[in-house]
């Protein structure tokens, strides 16, 4: 089991959008991935939901679903 | 440590082929080489299997034995090695040493995968488990995803484009269409490669290697022994094999793969060599990214470099540096297990000067590096002409 803990916002150090799926996700794709540094330090892999996202794009964190953490692009308040 | 040579080769071509299964794949590698170096089963003192996911693919388990037995080889240890796309490579570098060690004389290292008879997602599922299970596999992560988001670092570190990407492609399938052994025999142009399906971003069906099935095989011997059976020994002239986190998130720079970089500097070490004296490479080509990765860490060009020198033209078999003359994982195809065995294959044939119309004109010594997931391990083997 993978402990779920809760993330702080960060910045996209990589990503990529899948279209070729393992079985377990062939439903979602295309989605896209992303390795985020986060600012509180280290450094995590997660799914990116609705806007995509480049390198370098503020994200912040939106919540684990059945265990996968999901990041949202930080839009200007 | 005692000096060790290359004494017999044999490969399978790589292809599809829904009628051979894994055993009949490696008994067919392994008497070829068997009878490449003059020996009989009952002299096989130990074998080395490198097989990345035989129980998954096919069910079987306890592969080494079972294999070996089935062509007479018992009474001796029969193991197999596991270190993803490196298998074939690990298995390999410890029948390397334990022939270095004295402990045997005679050792046949064979490596296998029987990847096609499942469909793409669950191929995708199982090359994954060679991945971070709890992290980057469990969000949706492929490999072409972990390649594919190395390859967007390194453009955007080092203004690598998908024009030398494609370069890479373009380049093995003008080699691999030469090579009678290959799984793909196709020439491509540098728009196809360019227009491919997209996989992950930025890459494309074009910038991975394929799913194969096949299997390779490698005689051992002690080099003072190589004369009694063959007249063209090649000699291991240095080797080494390291490892390094499965998970990108946990590696500092992803545009770089430090088990590579260190067992290269260890095997240029023990070879006395130095990567400009290197005549041609066999390097772990599993996406076209991972190539233009391997010739920087190989310290063929400077860090970044990787991208502009590939589509120059400078790693065709014409150019200063031949690069995977006999069309790479990506031309060849990729049966994991097989790869790392099937590579030594290929750069002893140049040495011995057998590789037909894929002969290079400077040839006496070659490199391959064979490359484990994203990653974790590392193979690198300096093979050259025994005097």
């Amino acid at each position: 089991m993978i402990e779920e803990r809760k993330l702080g916002p960060g910045i996209v150090y990589t990503e990529t959008v899948v279209y070729s799926a393992p079985e377990a996700f062939v439903n979602d794709a295309p989605y896209q991935i992303a390795i985020i540094a986060l600012d509180a330090g280290g450094r995590i892999t997660a799914r990116i939901e609705a806007e995509r996202v480049s390198i370098g794009d503020r994200v912040r964190f939106a919540g684990y679903r059945n265990g996968i953490p999901f990041f949202h692009k930080h839009l200007e308040e | 440590m005692r000096p060790v040579a290359v004494v017999g080769i044999g490969k399978t071509a790589f292809g599809a082929f829904p009628d051979r299964d894994l055993r009949g794949l490696t008994v067919e590698a392994a008497r070829k080489c068997l009878e490449n170096g003059h020996i009989a089963p009952s002299q096989v003192e130990a074998f080395y299997l490198g097989n990345f996911a035989g129980p998954a693919f096919a069910g079987q388990n306890h592969l080494a034995p079972y294999i070996a037995a089935s062509m007479g080889i018992v009474d001796v240890p029969a193991t197999r090695f596991e270190a993803a796309c490196a298998s074939g490579g690990s298995a390999f570098f410890h029948a390397v040493s334990a022939v270095a060690a004295g402990i045997y004389d005679l050792v046949l290292v064979a490596g296998v995968e029987k990847m096609t008879s499942q469909p793409t997602p669950k191929v995708a599922e199982i090359l994954a488990s060679a991945g971070d299970l709890g992290g980057e596999i469990r969000v949706g992560g492929t490999f072409p995803a972990l390649f594919a988001m190395i390859a967007r670092r390194h453009m955007h570190e080092y203004g690598t484009t998908r024009e030398q990407l494609a370069s890479v492609a373009v380049k093995n399938h003008a080699n691999g269409a030469k090579n009678p052994l290959a799984h793909m025999r196709k020439v491509i142009t540098l728009e196809q490669a360019l227009a491919g399906k997209p996989v992950a971003d930025p890459l494309t069906v074009y910038d991975c290697s394929l799913v194969s099935d096949g299997a390779a095989a490698v005689l051992l011997a002690p080099l003072e022994r190589a004369s009694e059976f063959t007249d063209k020994p090649v000699r291991i002239l240095g080797i080494a094999q390291t490892s390094d986190h499965l998970a990108l998130e946990e590696k500092a720079d992803i545009t770089t793969f430090p088990a590579i970089r260190r067992a290269a500097e260890k095997a240029y070490r023990m070879a006395g060599v130095t990567p400009d004296d290197i005549e041609f490479a066999e390097v772990h080509d599993c996406f076209t990214i991972a190539e233009i990765v391997a010739i920087e860490d190989l310290g063929f060009v400077k860090k970044g470099e990787g991208g502009s020198y590939s589509a120059a033209g400078c790693t065709r078999p014409d150019g200063p540096k031949p690069v995977n003359a006999s069309g790479g994982l990506k031309s060849k195809g990729h049966p994991v297990g097989a790869t790392g065995v099937g590579q030594i294959c290929d750069v002893a044939l140049q040495i011995r000067g057998e590789a037909g119309d894929l002969q290079l004109s400077r040839h006496a010594l070659g490199l391959a590096q064979n490359l484990g997931g994203s990653g974790a391990t590392g193979v690198v083997t300096i093979l050259g002409a025994a005097a």
